[in-house]
């Protein structure tokens, strides 16, 4: 291919982009620093203002079972066909609760916020339901809702956990910016049995992650299985802000 | 359209204005863009300044310029719910306060309860008791004339208030069925699995049920009844009725007497309104199983 340029402009502000227009290098340079203008713009305000970080009573780390229940949520893919975001309308507060706040998944990594609802969205669904009807529920989801199209999941039930790496997971969160403490790394295997098994001794975990971290045979069976952890961490969900003393920034 | 005076080359067979790129003697043809594309792509550039000058956008030391409008989504969520709770405010408020065994008599008002009721049934319950109420194998059917915790208005009512068996109530109901087989000698609880087919009236084998009339005297009755009518005040089912929570069959009846069951039902005064407690407390009493509601 030859470029033989019969007239170029010979002057003014279109003979130097002919010079962009010439160099694959500069042209890739300059495009770089046209598109990270639009996003510095876009995204480093973010961090700044004020009304995007709206500070609320009640986050806390997600405690180690449920950490790993996040994990078992993330493997298989709830986020498909799940959302974790209740978008600021009528209907949708009427149907699941308070909107998400951004604070609300500030734990979150990543975070589980989903685009597509073929399922109901899980943002507030802690505490809607018993530990039974999510082992029924999981189990065999047609058992509880005839018309659902949920897979099964029982083999939750039967896959035991041990917490082995949980140390290994938590330092990770903290490294990303999770505030765990040095006292809740070192407890988090403690921790992780002690909040499946009411019969334990449950003090410190409700003394490191406070009153919202629910203690429970979820599953209903002796093991400590994945079911328990994937249950704890859907009965935590969008409990954990404590709405009456937040006020809404109305000017977001 | 081609200026002289630019001495941009003319392609000679259309007459047009070249780009002045040859490649490999291969012309460029440098026809303007159509006019109606132009001036859309400036009304779009009119329209994106006025955006930002209306609406919320650039973003400032605190926080971003409010736009001329004061438009937020907050702000018009929370309004959207005001004007529909404003709408049906004085039904709520009515509702709330009403003698639920009365409302009949009010037919307006019990239209509304009976409708708002049922989208609150599908929003909240359903999961567990069935989009038609029919229940599930450990979740009660609403729609039929059994009921542990007693099956009036008031009682339906506070069933819904409080929930069964769970820890955030205190007044939940709570009752627990000991776990049979840690107590009965081995070979009791198939003698008493026929004893209760019996009851029920399913096919049993008479002579093994005979043998469990002492133990289930002994076991069951002071819950159950001696008779096997259960009792509402401890929600011990009636298990007369052939009506069957965790099924009859003679598995899931060994299965129950050896290890109990524990149904749960959450508390909903937290989540629900007491208007849409009262609503859903009607909804489910007419759907077939409501019962008589005791005269003041």
């Amino acid at each position: 291919m030859s470029d033989t340029e019969n007239t170029p402009p010979k002057k003014g502000f279109l003979a130097k982009h002919a010079m962009i227009e010439r160099s694959a290098t500069l042209l890739m340079v300059l495009s770089l620093v046209v598109v990270s203008i639009g996003g510095i713009v876009e995204i480093a305000p973010l961090f700044y203002l004020e009304n995007t970080i709206e500070e609320v009573d009640g986050m806390r780390p997600y405690t180690p079972l449920e950490l790993t229940g996040r994990e078992i949520y993330v493997r298989e893919g709830c986020y498909v066909c799940h959302s974790q975001m209740i978008r600021p309308m009528r209907d949708e507060v009427d149907r699941y609760g308070h909107y998400s706040l951004a604070a609300e998944s500030m734990y979150d990594h990543p975070h589980q916020w989903g685009s597509k609802r073929t399922g109901p969205d899980v943002a507030r669904v802690g505490g809607r339901y018993s530990d039974t009807w999510h082992v029924d529920h999981l189990m065999d989801p047609q058992s509880v809702v005839p018309e659902s199209i949920m897979p099964k999941y029982a083999f939750l039930a039967s896959t035991v956990i041990d917490g082995k790496y949980i140390e290994d997971l938590v330092k990770t969160h903290r490294v990303v910016g999770v505030p765990y403490s040095d006292e809740m790394v070192e407890n988090a295997r403690a921790d992780f049995k002690a909040q499946a098994d009411p019969d334990s001794d449950y003090d410190g975990l409700i003394e490191r992650y406070g009153v919202t971290a629910i203690i429970s045979n979820f599953d209903g069976r002796p093991e400590l299985t994945e079911m328990d952890a994937l249950i704890a961490y859907l009965q935590m969900l969008g409990t954990l802000v404590d709405f009456s003393t937040f006020t809404p920034d109305a000017s977001r | 359209m081609s200026d002289p005076k630019d001495n941009k080359p003319v392609d000679d067979v259309t007459g047009v204005e070249t780009t002045g790129h040859t490649w490999d003697g291969i012309e460029e043809l440098n026809n303007p863009l159509p006019r109606w594309w132009l001036w859309c792509f400036y009304l779009t550039i009119i329209w994106g300044i006025g955006y930002v000058i209306a609406y919320p956008a650039w973003p400032m030391i605190s926080k971003a310029t409010p736009g001329l409008l004061g438009y937020s989504t907050r702000g018009e969520v929370a309004r959207d719910i005001d004007t529909f709770r404003e709408a049906s405010a004085a039904n709520d408020a009515a509702l709330a306060t009403s003698d639920l065994a009365t409302l009949s008599q009010n037919e307006d008002l019990y239209r509304y309860a009976v409708s708002s009721g049922a989208a609150v049934f599908r929003n909240n319950c359903s999961q567990c008791h069935g989009s038609g109420a029919a229940g599930a194998k450990g979740y009660p059917n609403l729609l039929d004339d059994d009921w542990l915790w007693g099956g009036n208005h008031e009682q339906i009512a506070y069933t819904v208030r409080h929930g069964i068996r769970n820890d955030a109530d205190d007044d939940a109901h709570y009752s627990e069925m000991p776990a049979f087989g840690e107590i009965l000698e081995e070979g009791d609880i198939p003698v008493l699995v026929e004893y209760v087919r019996g009851l029920a009236g399913e096919e049993h084998d008479a002579t093994l049920a005979a043998s469990g009339e002492e133990l289930y005297i002994d076991n069951c009755s002071a819950c159950h009844g001696e008779n096997g009518m259960g009792d509402r005040d401890q929600g011990a089912p009636n298990l007369t009725d052939a009506i069957w929570l965790y099924g009859g069959d003679r598995d899931s009846l060994t299965e129950t007497i050896t290890y109990s069951r524990f149904g749960v039902m959450p508390p909903w005064s937290p989540r629900l309104s007491e208007a849409q407690i009262q609503a859903v407390a009607t909804y489910v009493h007419q759907l077939g199983g409501g019962e008589v509601d005791p005269a003041n």
